[in-house]
């Protein structure tokens, strides 16, 4: 099939063959979100996150090929495709994650800044200061109390701050929790319930001031009501950092993204099918196989 | 952009170390070596100990001065925290090191064909080793060994199936005995058939009563290996067997315990290892004998621990000669059972 | 097809049934065997008991508290035939305190330096080997550790020993009334240092291999280093399994005879100067005594012999409560 194959200065691949699908109610919601969604300036955010062919093996086995993304700063992209398609290993090669289990290795670039992260010489910790992640399962530090959870990272940074607990409250409050321990911040993590125990986490991520947050299926293991406060809070985030969120949930990708990007494996490594404002990708998406798993035919 | 190739490239691990991360490695532990050199021929201080722990200090004070510049101080941190953490490994196999030089280096002189076939009949541990040897000894400690089989491996392997099979009521109460017992001092167990048999019973020091003490100390670490081996077995094994109509004994006894075989085999010989070098209880129960005595259940009998500790006892430079040949000997013993039970014990891994 | 109508249950649900199977009898007589068999357990450590206070009730009835609290133990007989004794078990008491004390404190950080190389340094190969090892370490035998802490170790540790009296000497514990420092406390309580460290090691590597993989990814998402993450998570979570691991330590210390006797100078004092030749403990002197024990004495050992059984009962019982519930349950 020819197209012709553009590149706007947002570096979101465009293509002049338009396909009409049937707007799907995901369309209705991703179109509200882009007509509604007000660019507010954005802080100095640098250039983003991009990603250049990037591969992922675990030891002989080619687990993602050539995916090359642009997250620009201040946007949400989320992740997109049936299980086992590689996003989760993609979004954890943008942080350097990927590296920790045995035997693993990768190519391509990661730029954060214009600056590859896998350079050699240097210091990995500093990049996961700058780029930060959320889990599926929300993993606070049992051993610690609530406030202790939030400045975790700088401890462990070893960073020093001026005032303590200005920045526990700041990052609570834009994690949507600090109404509801405020009172307790000497208290034990444990006792939170799931969904706060989530938004304890992005308390934690934020407090280290990272440029990019990355989100791997953060409310897939919440009740849909934390699910929604946790929606509200990408979204106020979204204005003074890069976000990109691996998501099963169609809906939710709908909701909270500016772009989307599909992942899909054929039984071989999984590969970046297609990327475009969210709006797009669920109204007339250019690929068959995007179009029938926004439908819903498989997945 | 939708892929209508995949560009092909060759994986890659840029967090391995490099080069220049490995030379710099080397380079700080020659600096290291250099220094602890010049520092221990210039001062008062002697012995390789002081040459080791002096190493890793200036070997962590020279890494950290390359380290801090790259990382700053939580970067010396994790280093200092790497190096620690291999010193305590180190020093761990050092002491282990040693200990297996030391026995073959200073045993191996008195070792001839005399001292394995011999007899202390004719000879004291005070004459010089060439002449008698521990061959008495040698059938003593089997003879020990297997009376406290013969009794500690069925209680053991009774009680772990007790534990994983029935699982009764007082499963609870079982395990918990279980440990207790695990943790009872060998002189205890010594003293305990002193004061039970010998006090009570006409009966007196034998190889049965040295072995009854022994069986004490075997049950707990019998019965808790078997309990491990016997969980591995895979629950559909037993339902496969229940489903065909088998009760439950036959379902035990013709399925369960054969697939678990090789592990109760290890969970046997793990218990030998821990009561064939076992001193106390037999200076106690067994005695000290110089000549074979094949009947267990009367007379003292000779056993390897025993001449050991004689020779210890002794003090002079025979007697002791003779503790270091015999304690090899019993090392090896000790070494045989001990790369058996890996051998059953991997075999069992292989067969699940 | 006949309409079926689907109600919501109205009535509560009718009680379970209860399932019985008549159990054949060689069955029967399985579970008997075994259950009888798991009780001897129980048989064994009560007839200890029973049988060490049968020999030892004179002991007690005689000299009442005193057997724990009193210093002197001798026994003299006059001629008539008269024995008079008196046997107090204090110094032997504080002993094994002192030296498994001194083998804990070494032990521990030793031990868990080890299990934290194993799990978080050592490359898969190495690990292997280093495991061998120490379980090799735990299959010695204790007559082994007490030649070789007696003809290997002591020479060292008695210049270790005149150094840190040199250097430390104004400190009581390392002051010494004369220079003596062979078969000192602080020998023993080396030998018990590597007699210990397999077990802890073991279990101090079991439950920080247990740690949860999410909390670990945590800490390094936050940009910790290796040791950062370690101090975060995994000793936090280790904790309890490392002080159970070392109480057993200690029970086994407690408990220890042939190796400290070879080491450790036998003397009825109270001795907290570990550097100088005097100590004991309760399993090392029921030894020495034995072979020229009268009696009365046999009696009076029999009675030692049972404190320290309920000594290590206790230690190890308490063990293994910390041990089961934080390795077990996976905090």
């Amino acid at each position: 099939m020819s197209e012709n194959i553009t590149k706007n200065e947002n570096g979101t691949i465009m293509s002049d063959q338009d396909k009409t699908t049937t707007p799907s109610s995901l369309s209705d919601v991703a179109g509200a979100r882009a007509a509604g969604a007000s660019r507010v300036g954005t802080r100095a955010l640098g250039t983003g996150l991009e990603a250049r062919g990037v591969h992922a093996w675990f030891d002989k086995h080619h687990a993602l090929a050539d995916v090359s993304l642009d997250f620009s700063a201040g946007t949400v992209t989320a992740l997109i495709g049936p299980s086992g398609c590689g996003k989760s290993t993609f979004i954890r090669t943008l942080n350097r994650m990927h590296e920790f289990i045995p035997k693993t290795s990768m190519a391509g670039q990661v730029l954060l800044d214009g600056k590859d992260i896998y350079e050699s010489g240097i210091d990995v910790t500093k990049i996961r200061l700058q780029i930060g992640m959320v889990f599926q399962k929300p993993n606070p530090f049992p051993s610690m109390t609530i406030g202790e959870n939030v400045l975790s990272g700088l401890k462990l940074a070893q960073l020093k701050v001026p005032n303590q607990s200005e920045l526990m409250e700041e990052c609570l409050t834009r994690a949507g929790l600090w109404n509801e321990v405020k009172d307790r911040l000497g208290a034990h993590a444990g006792g939170l319930s799931g969904g706060q125990q989530q938004r304890l986490c992005i308390a934690r991520a934020l407090a280290v001031n990272p440029k990019v947050l990355l989100m791997d299926e953060p409310c897939s293991a919440l009740d849909p009501g934390s699910t929604l406060r946790i929606e509200e809070t990408i979204s106020e985030l979204s204005k003074t950092m890069t976000i990109v969120i691996v998501t099963h949930n169609m809906q939710q990708a709908a909701r909270v993204s500016d772009y989307t990007a599909f992942f899909l494996s054929d039984g071989g490594p999984g590969q970046m099918i297609e990327v475009g404002p969210t709006n797009e990708i669920f109204s007339r998406p250019k690929d068959t196989r995007t179009e029938n798993y926004v439908t819903g035919r498989f997945g | 952009m939708t892929q209508t190739q995949i560009s092909t490239a060759t994986p890659s691990r840029p967090w391995a170390p490099t080069l220049k991360d490995r030379a710099l490695t080397v380079t700080s532990i020659l600096l290291a070596v250099i220094l602890d050199i010049a520092i221990v021929a210039t001062t008062p201080m002697k012995g390789k100990i002081a040459y080791f722990f002096l190493f890793f200090i200036l070997w962590f004070i020279v890494d950290s001065i390359f380290v801090y510049r790259a990382k700053g101080q939580k970067g010396v941190r994790d280093a200092l925290a790497a190096k620690v953490t291999l010193f305590g490994a180190v020093v761990v196999v050092m002491v282990v090191a040693s200990i297996l030089w030391e026995t073959i280096h200073r045993g191996l002189k008195g070792v001839n064909v005399e001292f394995l076939t011999g007899t202390l009949r004719n000879t004291s541990l005070f004459d010089p080793l060439g002449s008698g040897g521990i061959a008495h000894a040698i059938i003593g400690t089997l003879m020990l060994i297997a009376i406290a089989i013969i009794f500690a491996v069925p209680m053991g392997i009774l009680t772990a199936l007790y534990l994983t099979e029935i699982k009764g009521k007082a499963a609870g109460l079982i395990q918990f005995l279980v440990q207790a017992m695990s943790g009872v001092p060998s002189v205890v167990a010594g003293l305990f058939i002193y004061a039970a048999i010998i006090l009570n019973t006409p009966l007196r020091s034998s190889a049965f009563l040295g072995g009854l003490a022994l069986t004490i100390l075997m049950v707990p670490t019998v019965t808790r290996t078997s309990q491990e081996v016997l969980n591995l077995v895979p629950r559909d094994l037993r339902e496969a067997g229940l489903a065909m109509g088998a009760t439950q004994w036959k379902t035990v006894a013709l399925v369960v315990v054969p697939a678990a075989r090789s592990g109760l085999i290890t969970a046997t010989i793990l218990g030998v290892a821990r009561i064939a070098g076992e001193t106390a209880p037999l200076l106690f129960t067994v005695g000290v004998f110089d000549s074979y005595n094949f009947n267990p259940i009367k007379g003292d009998q000779g056993s390897l621990p025993t001449v050991v500790w004689r020779g210890l006892q002794g003090g002079t430079p025979e007697s002791i000669q003779w503790a270091w040949s015999t304690i090899l000997a019993l090392l090896i013993v000790v070494l045989i059972m001990f790369v058996s039970a890996r051998f059953f014990g991997t075999r069992q891994m292989k067969r699940k | 097809m006949r309409s079926m109508s689907v109600q919501a249950p109205t009535q509560s649900p009718p009680p379970a049934r209860v399932i019985t199977t008549k159990p054949r009898v060689s069955d029967r007589i399985f579970r008997a065997i075994v259950t009888a068999f798991s009780f001897s357990a129980l048989l064994i450590l009560l007839l200890i008991s029973i049988f060490l206070l049968i020999q030892g009730f004179n002991t007690f009835r005689e000299q009442g508290f005193g057997f724990i609290t009193g210093f002197e133990w001798f026994t003299f007989v006059d001629e008539n035939g008269v024995e008079t004794a008196t046997f107090g078990l204090q110094a032997m008491l504080v002993g094994t305190l002192v030296i498994s004390m001194i083998a804990v404190l070494i032990a521990v950080p030793l031990s868990v330096f080890t299990a934290l190389f194993l799990t978080f340094y050592a490359p898969e190969g190495l690990k292997k080997y280093l495991v061998t090892i120490i379980d090799l370490m735990a299959a010695f035998p204790s007559i082994l550790y007490g030649l070789w802490g007696f003809f290997v170790l002591m020479p060292m540790a008695e210049y270790w020993a005149q150094l840190i009296n040199k250097w430390f000497g104004w400190i009581y514990i390392f002051d010494v009334p004369q220079p003596i420092f062979s078969r000192s406390p602080f020998i023993a309580g080396l030998v018990l240092t590597v007699m210990i460290i397999p077990i802890i090691t073991s279990v101090s590597r079991e439950v920080f291999s247990q740690t949860p993989l999410d909390r670990i990814q945590a800490a390094y998402a936050l940009g910790a280093t290796k040791w950062g993450m370690i101090r975060a998570v995994v000793l936090p979570f280790g904790a309890g399994g490392v002080v159970g691991g070392s109480m057993l330590g200690l029970g086994r210390a407690f408990g220890e005879t042939v190796a400290v006797f070879s080491v450790l100078n036998i003397v009825f004092r109270s001795n907290f100067q570990i550097l100088f030749t005097q100590g004991g403990n309760v399993a090392s002197m029921i030894i020495q005594k034995w072979g020229e024990a009268t009696p009365k004495e046999v009696g009076a050992l029999m009675a030692a012999g049972l404190v320290l059984f309920f000594l290590t009962l206790i230690v190890n019982f308490l063990a293994n409560q910390v041990v089961t519930r934080t390795v077990k349950s996976g905090r």
